[in-house]
């Protein structure tokens, strides 16, 4: 393989890790962006989507096989349930500590997240679990490198994803009050928004995405597995960071960025892979210590 | 002689000039007030001199030094002390744990101290201990001194910070808006502190307020700025009578003056 | 919740568990009631070994573990409000530095201690200054990331740590010729540890430099204000904390004599945390309370094997949503 194949290898490989970044990231961001809390739990969400969409699969192969009409029926289905799942554990478990102190809520956020993660290990008694479907690896060669169409449609639907979250936050009267609380809250009860349903609706959006993310993930390596989430959740939450936490499109380019640094970056003998992960979190670090609002957020006066 | 000297001061957010090329001289042992209508500057005046904003232009100096790159806590430990417009007390800790934050820069024993409780270390907790107490006697509040401090009614919380602010040993005291909040008997006997801090502690005071009655009361000059300018500078009669002030409070100082 | 505001007329008319709970914490106000009551717990103590059967000596030695970790955590988290989730690091540093120290370049035991809390020291300004500015949210997760970076290195750098198999053969240290191999030694080693440290906890945090930490909790901006250097006093709270782990970490490379990164994995910070908030922030007696309760309950819910975490998280959630301020809280006057 020359230069200009290993660079074409790593865009594709780019655009389809930081496709998933991305979608995990905006669950962490919109929540943020709302109630400024770091959903430790996000990790665990989309793991949970991966399994609902593994579940469901297995039950609609029958009807309609496993390919492209199985799987995106089954993403549906994951979305929709991982959705109602985020706003059920919202429910429960943050809006008594909406007024609590910030280290409550995010104790209770891990609390969820061992939840979650050791009800799906009880669940599948630690294995993992082979993702089938029936797409194969038939795809587009350019020279050396192959690039199959189950990447294409991944990343084009994930692209679809994006674009109707976009309109959904700058075109519905939900978006608006979305983007209203997250910057006063008190101010928008008053104005008689509600509030909670506006949160319980952002709960169930970010934890759709996340899911979606995680029937694609499982579709694309072929298994999942329980503690899939933990490293996912970490990365999301620095891509979310790098683009600037609770902003949309920010989470957006910083997902798809840190999935290109990480692709190059593991190119590079000297880092390989098995440091991929330490480069990672030592970006993160990077951009919090000199760029700590992202790279699409403003820099905040320094005030008192 | 001028223990602040503040020139050329200009702080800007963003394209906007909250303070404007501001001068002015704080003498040593003086009472000197800050006054301008809500939203002229003047809070933002008192964070620039206590480092808690970087200006972008001018100079400030403290004691014949400037103070322009300086942390806050720095500043303090130089002599400034300050308190704040809205109530900053460490809520969950006693009132003389607050006090005793004071003298923080005026103390240096660390971890090993601590943890040999060596006879040093004794020395000067008793020292802490001391001192404290003495400024919420001189306050009026030691009675309450192992209460949580926010457990107290809000005028005693006030006078927990001035005891506080006294605690860090200033030369240049920095009331930000102290009789904000306050009733007619706590504002009468504001004025008595302040007169007593100058008298007794030899502190020099600097103050923000919005209470005109306070302000001409106490001060022997008063600074006036409105849109992060100086409009007028001098006595309070001379301020008073001054037309530019007049057009800035809109007649608003006719009553809150008399 | 309601037990909060306990003044003196509420204390007598309050029963039930309430009642229960603000009398004993009268009782506990008393200096001389805390040090009886510390005194006759040490002497229990002492004493286990004559009676309880090794399991039991295991069980203990390893809430006294828990103990000194959590103290250090303590310090970082509940005094100067500093969130950590990356602390079983330090941990790591102090037993992988110790481990390293004797096996492979045959030190003893005792003078590789000094350096080894060096180590603790450097790994733990490394990762504990540049982030000294960030908000409380951010510090939470760049300590996540450090504290998994530390796991990654060791489990990679096998020439030194022998990787994901661990450091195994590290040498059993000796004191006054007697070669430390019982299970009893360490328990009293451990004993004293967790004795020292909150020893040490009670007398940092009723000092200058235990209240400038809480200053800063509470308020940096007012603290600032006061004359105290923030980033000063938070690196000497990320310091101190970390030096309790790094300490316990040496003596935990000594009893196991092998030790492996999965140790010091993520789940074991949180661990760590989750007994410090549990116990009750800021409180020491309550770091206690929360590391005997984290040691025990896995073994008094040995039965339901893996589900015990699932009960776990699900106790952690309820106790947030019902009791935020943990089993045993700071001042409740």
């Amino acid at each position: 393989m020359d230069l200009f194949d290993i660079v074409t290898q790593q865009i594709a490989n780019s655009l389809i890790l930081g496709s998933f970044y991305a979608l995990v990231a905006l669950g962490y961001s919109m929540v943020y962006g709302i109630i400024k809390l770091l959903n430790f739990a996000h990790g665990d969400i989309y793991m949970v989507g991966a399994f609902i969409g593994f579940t469901a699969l297995s039950l609609l192969v029958g009807f309609l096989g496993d390919g492209w009409l199985g799987i995106s029926a089954s993403l549906i289905l994951s979305m929709i349930a991982t959705g109602f799942l985020g706003v059920g554990i919202q429910r429960l478990a943050y809006r008594p500590l909406l007024s609590a102190p910030r280290l409550s809520i995010l104790i209770t956020a891990m609390g969820v997240s061992l939840l979650l993660f050791n009800t799906v290990m009880a669940a599948t008694i630690g294995e993992y679990k082979a993702f089938e479907t029936g797409l194969g690896f038939e795809g587009l060669d350019f020279g050396n490198i192959h690039i199959s169409y189950t990447q294409i449609v991944l990343v084009l639907a994930t692209a679809l994803l994006m674009v109707a979250l976009t309109l959904f936050i700058n075109k519905t009267i939900y978006g608006k009050a979305m983007r209203a609380i997250s910057i006063d809250m008190d101010a928008c009860r008053l104005m008689g928004i509600d509030v909670n349903k506006v949160i319980a609706l952002t709960f169930f959006v970010g934890s759709a995405l996340a899911a979606a993310a995680g029937v694609m993930a499982g579709v694309y390596y072929g298994s999942i597995h329980f503690f899939m989430g933990f490293i996912i959740g970490l990365k999301a939450f620095t891509a979310a960071v790098f683009g600037g936490i609770g902003i949309i499109p920010g989470a957006m380019l910083g997902g798809l960025l840190l999935g290109t640094l990480e692709s190059f970056g593991t190119q590079l003998s000297w880092i390989g892979t098995e440091w991929k992960d330490v480069f990672s979190f030592g970006l993160l670090i990077l951009i919090l210590v000199f760029k700590p609002n992202g790279l699409m957020g403003r820099t905040e006066i320094e005030r008192m | 002689m001028a223990i602040l000297e503040v020139k050329d001061l200009t702080l800007r957010f963003g394209g906007l000039e909250v303070i404007d090329t501001l001068s002015f001289d704080v003498e040593e042992g003086g009472i000197v007030s800050l006054i301008g209508p809500n939203g002229a500057g003047k809070t933002s005046v008192f964070n620039c001199l206590t480092g808690f904003y970087r200006a972008n232009a001018g100079d400030i100096r403290f004691r014949n030094e400037s103070i322009m790159s300086l942390k806050p806590h720095k500043i303090t430990a130089r002599g400034m002390a300050r308190t704040f417009q809205n109530l900053r007390l460490f809520k969950q800790m006693t009132v003389i744990e607050n006090v005793k934050s004071g003298m923080h820069c005026r103390t240096r024993e660390g971890a090993l101290g601590a943890l040999l409780r060596s006879a040093g270390q004794r020395r000067e907790e008793a020292e802490i201990e001391r001192v404290a107490e003495e400024c919420l006697a001189f306050v009026g509040i030691l009675e309450h001194k192992d209460r949580l401090a926010r457990n107290l009614p809000y005028g005693d919380q006030r006078r927990v910070e001035w005891a506080r602010a006294l605690a860090t040993r200033p030369k240049l005291l920095l009331f930000d808006e102290p009789a904000a909040g306050l009733n007619y008997d706590e504002k009468e006997r504001l004025i008595d502190l302040i007169r007593r801090i100058r008298e007794e502690l030899s502190i020099t005071i600097f103050l923000i307020e919005h209470d005109m009655g306070l302000v001409m009361k106490v001060s022997e000059k008063v600074v006036v700025i409105d849109y992060g300018k100086k409009i007028a500078e001098g006595g309070c009669a001379e301020v008073q009578s001054n037309p530019k002030v007049i057009e800035a409070y809109l007649g608003k100082e006719d009553e809150d003056g008399n | 919740m309601a037990a909060n505001d306990g003044s003196g007329a509420a204390v007598a008319r309050r029963t039930g568990l309430a009642g229960v709970e603000d009398r004993l914490a009268a009782f506990f106000d008393d200096r001389r009631h805390r040090y009886a009551v510390f005194a006759a717990l040490i002497l229990a103590g002492l004493l286990v070994p004559r009676v309880g059967s090794n399991y039991t000596l295991e069980i203990l030695t390893n809430s006294f573990l828990y103990i000194v970790l959590c103290l250090g955590l303590n310090i970082i988290v509940g005094y100067a409000g500093l969130l950590d989730l990356g602390f079983a690091a330090f941990f790591a540093v102090g037993a992988y530095s110790t481990g390293i120290l004797t096996s492979t370049f045959g030190w003893n035991f005792w003078l590789a201690i000094p350096p080894a809390l060096l180590f603790t020291v450097i790994v733990r300004v490394i990762i504990g200054a540049p982030t000294l500015r960030l908000r409380s949210d951010y510090l939470a997760i760049v300590t996540l990331g450090a504290g998994e970076m530390i796991r990654i290195i060791a489990r990679n750098m096998k020439d030194l740590t022998g990787g994901a198999s661990g450091l195994i053969g590290i040498q059993r240290p000796s004191l006054f010729g007697l070669e430390l191999n019982q299970i009893s030694h360490y328990y009293y080693i451990f004993l004293a540890l967790a004795v020292l440290a909150v020893f040490a906890s009670d007398r940092l945090e009723h000092s200058r430099l235990g209240r400038a930490w809480k200053y800063v909790r509470d308020d940096e901006d007012a603290a600032e204000a006061m004359g105290i250097d923030r980033v000063a006093v938070k690196l000497s709270a990320y310091i101190i904390g970390a030096l309790f782990a790094g300490l316990a970490g040496c003596f935990y490379a000594a009893k196991m004599t092998a030790i492996s990164p999965e140790t010091f994995q993520f789940m074991q910070s949180i661990m760590i945390l989750v007994a410090v908030v549990l116990g009750g922030m800021g409180k020491i007696a309550g770091m206690v309370v929360g590391a005997m309760a984290m040691v025990l309950f896995p073994e008094v819910f040995r039965e339901i094997g893996s589900m015990r975490m699932l009960v776990f998280g699900l106790i952690l959630i309820v106790m947030m949503i019902f009791r935020p301020q943990g089993i045993w809280p700071d001042r409740r006057h």
